[in-house]
């Protein structure tokens, strides 16, 4: 495959960690690896509570600095392992990753209009930017994501904007200084089915013209399918399966994955078999499918 | 599409938060207070009829006089105009709190932003420093603070403030560690803001309206907390016109020269409902607007 002689953009190793104080640590990843090439994007499914966005925000060096995280492994992101840092990963990376929430309305601070923050992204991507030029950017971007009427969006406050608008102007802004990866966390949970939809086929229209390679993270199988082009199963901590879209969902092996896809509610109705909640099987290991294994070469 | 993103609309939000204060006609009533109050204090050179008799020397030809057409409120025991001094009285007072507050809220938001953001031990140590000030009661505090010092304006303002900070760092703690929840901290943080961003750009915005609202409850309080100490002859000292030294002067000649006391009395109690009044139109007006 020619893919794997691309360098990835992030790449996750035996990504352990465990929360608690020295003496009683409660592990919660048990070596995760994962990577996502430039441009691909990659989706990373699971249940509630199995680790997924855990793993987002140590990707995101959010959690490294807290004394009860314990973290081994590592995280490559632009030359930068971010498995021991803490703020100082994200200000050296500063916009190069960006990441969208699952409440887009509380993502945007309330007192500032949306003008101001857009000026503040911009601003931070280049320091030198003129308030006119800040604010034809942010127009530009905010039609680009199908806003009707930008100034006027600009000139609200987060609260006066629906949700589905709020995680529009989110996905400009994320996107408004080209990061090479965007995170988004069970992007739009907090939105209804509809509005989800149409912002999921924003956020891969832009990806792709932009180039941005994304990491989803998501429990909705439906969401993933539609989306993603590779992806990570976790199941506690482990992951589980690893393929790409069409492969996992075509031949679901492991059998946590056939599990949780015989757990999607068929519109032909019949009902939802009756899966088990836990089951010794679902900790077999990693099934990898073809094509698909993690660049071996060090990385550094 | 039904956005209600109008660019009207941030001004309707304002007119909406005036419309919610003017709703109640008591926070109307404070305001006008408030608003007299401060003019009075602001032009007391101008609208007193005796502004001399602020220092020691009074007339001595009107001693105990009972209010009348020339003495409003009537005369003390020097014979000076009594409606001259509260006028002063007040402006000592206004002052007083201005001063106060200005140098206490600071102080307690800064303590409550940064113990409610970064957690662990620094909101360990820095909120039990806290609870140790707010477990004495204030007016006690206050005065051990003023028998160690001189009974001066200075030191007045001082103890004031020191058992003042603590209310703000609470309240503060307490909107701060809710906010801190906010995806937007969790946006800034992923970008690499730093602290001090994310807590003056970011979190203390969402601070004002509590902090705005308590200041002006605190106004009277602050005013009310001063009166008392000079009462107990722990503030300003005499000849200068103070709200709460009139008070407990005046009291001596109680009920004969019954002026002396009510009228200051009646004047803190104005001042204190004026303030109130407007702190709670204010917190619904707040209300109304998020």
């Amino acid at each position: 495959m020619n893919n794997a002689l691309q360098k990835p953009v992030l790449t996750i190793r035996d990504l352990r960690l465990a929360f608690g104080d020295r003496r009683h640590q409660t592990p919660v990843l048990h070596g995760i690896s994962l990577h996502i090439q430039p441009g691909e994007k990659v989706a990373l499914v699971g249940e509630s509570g199995s680790g997924k966005s855990v793993t987002a925000r140590l990707a995101m060096g959010l959690l490294q600095d807290s004394k009860r995280t314990h973290v081994s492994g590592s995280i490559w992101f632009d030359g930068i392992d971010a498995a021991k840092g803490g703020p100082e990963i994200a200000r050296r990376r500063g916009n190069r990753v960006a990441m969208i929430f699952q409440d887009p309305t509380s993502a945007l601070n309330p007192t500032f209009k949306i003008r101001g923050q857009f000026r503040d992204v911009l601003r931070s991507g280049d320091r030198s930017i003129s308030k006119d030029e800040a604010d034809r950017r942010a127009e530009a971007a905010l039609a680009e994501v199908s806003i009707p009427d930008p100034k006027r969006a600009l000139d609200s406050y987060a609260f006066q904007l629906s949700g589905g608008m709020n995680q529009r102007v989110m996905i400009a802004m994320s996107l408004a200084n080209r990061p090479q990866l965007l995170i988004a966390d069970e992007p739009g949970t907090a939105l209804d089915v509809t509005v989800q939809a149409q912002t999921l086929n924003l956020m891969h229209e832009l990806t792709e013209k932009t180039g941005t390679s994304v990491l989803l993270i998501s429990h909705n199988l439906g969401v993933v399918r539609e989306f993603a082009d590779r992806v990570y199963v976790i199941y506690r901590g482990r992951i589980v399966e690893h393929g790409t879209t069409a492969q996992l969902f075509n031949d679901p092996r492991h059998p946590y994955t056939r599990a949780l896809l015989a757990a999607i509610p068929k519109i032909s109705g019949g009902g939802l078999p009756d899966l088990p909640e836990r089951s010794p099987e679902f900790e077999n290991p990693l099934i990898t499918h073809e094509g698909c294994g993690e660049p071996a070469e060090a990385l550094s | 599409m039904s956005e209600p993103g109008s660019p009207v609309l941030a001004s309707r939000t304002r007119s909406k938060a005036w419309a919610a204060y003017t709703a109640d006609p008591l926070s109307v009533i404070g305001l006008v207070i408030v608003v007299a109050i401060v003019a009075l204090a602001i032009f007391a050179p101008f609208v007193t009829p005796y502004p001399d008799h602020v220092g020691p020397t009074g007339d001595f030809a009107a001693m105990n006089a009972a209010p009348s057409a020339d003495f409003w409120f009537g005369t003390d025991v020097i014979g000076r105009d009594l409606f001259t001094r509260i006028i002063y009285g007040y402006r000592l007072s206004l002052i007083m709190a201005i001063v106060v507050l200005a140098i206490a809220t600071p102080i307690g938001v800064i303590v409550g932003l940064v113990a409610g953001y970064k957690g662990g031990w620094t909101d360990y140590v820095l909120m039990r420093i806290t609870d140790v000030f707010l477990a004495v009661p204030p007016l006690v505090l206050a005065m051990a603070i003023m028998g160690f010092l001189e009974p001066t304006l200075m030191n007045g303002m001082l103890a004031i403030t020191a058992m003042w900070w603590p209310w703000y760092a609470r309240l503060i703690y307490n909107v701060t560690r809710a906010e801190a929840q906010e995806g937007y901290v969790l946006a800034a943080e992923t970008v690499g803001a730093s602290t001090a961003h994310i807590l003056f750009r970011e979190i203390l915005p969402n601070c004002w309206p509590s902090i705005l609202t308590k200041m002006t409850l605190d106004i009277g309080f602050v005013i009310l907390m001063a009166s008392s100490l000079s009462f107990l002859g722990l503030g300003v000292q005499p000849p200068t016109p103070d709200l709460g030294s009139m008070v407990a002067d005046g009291a001596k000649y109680m009920p004969d020269a019954w002026w002396l006391t009510i009228y200051p009395a009646l004047a803190i109690l104005l001042i204190v409902l004026g303030f109130n009044l407007v702190g709670d139109g204010l917190r619904e007006a707040f209300e109304a607007e998020s």
